[in-house]
């Protein structure tokens, strides 16, 4: 289990404010996932849950034990995949595993029900450098490496990023299966398609967190009506829609424009476009997904 | 011990591994060794020396004769006037002009003292000055022999005559003198690189960050990155001992035990130095700049090029502050002289505090939290 209080982490001699008073709690056996932009504040969170980095203000536990003060047995029991891909490109995939294996003063052997699923995966390519595998086999590795030591807690920043469709959502897999046994998982991901695959989420936005909840909860709690509108000129369309002066957001989202109203009936809405020379005209009533609600608190805070 | 062995295991993979680098470690030292012995050579030959004889007679002759058959001067031309003379030695033709006056023999007979013009271009200072030194003694010489033929030995005035002896480099070649200095120049060029510029790699890569979160501690991580750095030098030393000796013929007076002993004493000091650069620097060419810094300082005023006994007092204390200073010392006073252990005692004093001083510092400057 995780917990953060009132962590608050400044860069630049305060100048730059990364994380700002965040809270949370993740409990064991939880997959729990921090959702939010590049430069929200995520990487900075996983370094100080890791030992890398000293908060400037608030605590935080890992596992009972404190980040501070108890670092020591942090960095034995917790399991840490960078986002940035950190292992020896210059070293074998056996080799660094095997490396990693003995810093943590164990063997392969001795764990190898642990990463057995992935390493298999690997195993064709055990000779291979690492630097020379493919972005979803580097993936693999590093968890297998974060893996090797059995931790109790796994911390994996931004692990699908640049990663293919495919292996994304094997990773995903892999992860759920790490979770069922008993391993807290404490996941970073800039894509929201992801988010519905974690417990709960917290959104977070410039170093504060928006909203924590089940994924399921957070898209239920979404305050408003959503619509999605289309026409033949997008671009028109949105300018269009900007301009009708009940409009509460519009953005736009795919092939269609995402939008709430403050008052008055979507109908009204659809009647005020149909005046604005607009072809091919579809206004429907939507479900949230999480980048909806994620926009909607962004704008709202 | 384990986990510091697996570490030696990673790190002696990674060095064996990069192709490029092993013959940049292993060959540049002897090419260095090869080429700058040749370039160090304080000898100065070949000074090109322009006589004006105004005399034309069998004496101003013989001194000519004498001083060209010394080896250290070359005949740049006879010229007739002192301004066609310095005429050469503007346009860079002629080093020194030996203007012998009119009047040389005669005088010389009628009154037993002469005078001579020796001008010489300074704009390379040390060539200007051995040049008309070597001029002086030749001419003294000279002198000399015209005094022994015209007294004979019983009526000759007493005079005190210097005799150089040079100890422990009887033939006083500036290679058994310089080759010992730039061996430890460029084990400490290799050691002082390779170590500043290793962490900080991994902290460029991203490497340390995995490191960071395991639990391997700070002594092994620095050890393990010193130790290969530490064979390797010692490797490089070996080579550049066995081209002394064979390209050189520089035989060890000393015990080749004892120079081992105070290289991996030496290269213990060295290596933490530059891992603490490693440590303290974030990127690669802040690194080695630093490094570049030291070294530069290191090498300069270590009494490799320079005697140490001319430099400025303060001059003095950073060249004793600096490890390298003390293991040149060692390193010529073990090859040429053959001094043992007891007589280095001092010296290994002082190195030994230099490297443990330094690999403590660098052991805390690692820090694997920011």
């Amino acid at each position: 289990m995780i917990g953060l209080r009132n962590i608050t982490k400044t860069y630049s001699k305060g100048s730059v404010l990364a994380v700002d008073d965040v809270s949370f709690f993740v409990d064991k056996g939880e997959l729990f996932g921090l959702i939010g932009p590049d430069g929200a504040g995520k990487t900075s969170i996983f370094r100080m849950l890791t030992t890398l980095l000293l908060p400037t203000s608030g605590s935080a536990m890992v596992d009972g034990y404190d980040v501070a003060n108890d670092y020591k047995e942090i960095r034995r029991t917790v399991g840490y995949m960078p986002g940035k891909f950190s292992l020896y490109q210059d070293l074998s995939v056996e080799e660094n595993l095997h490396f990693f294996a003995t810093m943590f003063n164990t063997s392969i052997a001795e764990n190898y029900a642990m990463v057995k699923d992935i390493y298999e995966q690997l195993a064709p390519f055990k000779k291979r450098r690492a630097g020379a595998l493919s972005g979803g086999m580097k993936q693999k590795l590093a968890l297998c490496c974060a893996l090797i030591h059995k931790p109790t807690v796994l911390f994996l920043d931004e692990p699908t990023t640049g990663v293919d469709v495919v292996s994304r959502r094997e990773f995903w897999d892999m992860l759920r299966r790490l979770k069922s046994q008993g391993i807290t998982i404490l996941v970073s991901t800039p894509y929201m398609d992801e988010a519905v695959l974690c417990e709960r989420i917290a959104l977070i936005q410039k170093g504060r967190i928006l909203s924590i909840d089940t994924p399921q909860n957070i898209v239920d709690s979404f305050p408003v009506a959503l619509y999605a509108a289309k026409s033949d000129g997008m671009n028109a369309l949105l300018s269009d829609a900007r301009a009708y002066p009940h409009m509460g957001s519009c953005y736009a989202f795919g092939e269609y424009l995402h939008l709430t109203l403050k008052e008055g009936s979507v109908e009204d809405f659809s009647r005020y476009l149909g005046t604005k020379k607009h072809s091919n005209i579809e206004v429907k009533s939507i479900k949230p997904g999480i980048e909806d609600c994620f926009i909607e608190r962004m704008t709202g805070n | 011990m384990r986990v510091l062995r697996f570490i030696l295991q990673k790190e002696f993979r990674q060095i064996l591994r990069d192709k490029t680098m092993l013959p940049i470690i292993f060959l540049m030292p002897i090419i260095q060794l090869l080429l700058l012995p040749l370039a160090a050579d304080f000898d100065i030959k070949n000074i090109n020396l322009v006589v004006v004889d105004n005399d034309h007679s069998s004496y101003s002759r013989q001194l000519t004769e004498k001083i060209f058959s010394s080896g250290y001067f070359r005949f740049a031309g006879y010229k007739s006037t002192y301004s066609d003379a310095l005429a050469l030695v503007e346009n860079g033709k002629a080093d020194i002009v030996l203007e012998i006056p009119a009047s040389f023999e005669s005088a010389l007979i009628r009154e037993g003292r002469q005078q001579l013009l020796v001008a010489a271009d300074a704009i390379n200072g040390t060539k200007a000055g051995l040049g008309s030194a070597y001029l002086q003694a030749t001419v003294a010489a000279y002198n000399q022999e015209l005094l022994l033929r015209w007294y004979p030995a019983a009526q000759q005035p007493a005079g005190v005559e210097v005799l150089s002896a040079y100890w422990f480099n009887p033939h006083f070649k500036y290679t058994y003198y310089m080759v010992p200095g730039i061996l430890v120049m460029l084990i400490t060029i290799v050691g002082g690189f390779l170590s500043a510029l290793n962490i900080v790699r991994e902290k460029e890569l991203g490497t340390i960050e995995q490191i960071n979160v395991t639990p391997i501690q700070k002594w092994q991580f620095v050890l393990g990155k010193m130790i290969p750095f530490l064979v390797i030098g010692l490797v490089v030393f070996s080579i550049g001992l066995l081209v002394g000796l064979v390209v050189y013929g520089i035989v060890p007076e000393g015990n080749v035990l004892v120079l081992y002993l105070f290289a991996t004493i030496y290269l213990i000091a060295l290596l933490n130095v530059g891992l603490l650069i490693s440590n303290k620097n974030s990127n690669q060419v802040q690194a080695m700049f630093v490094a570049f810094f030291f070294i530069m300082i290191f090498i300069l005023m270590s009494g490799l090029f320079t005697p140490l006994d001319s430099m400025p007092g303060w001059a003095k204390v950073i060249s004793y502050c600096t490890p390298i200073t003390h293991f040149i010392q060692v390193t010529r006073m073990v090859i040429l002289k053959g001094s043992g252990l007891v007589d280095l005692l001092p010296q290994l004093g002082i190195l030994c505090a230099f490297a443990v001083a330094l690999n403590a510092w660098a052991i805390w400057s690692y820090s694997k939290t920011s």
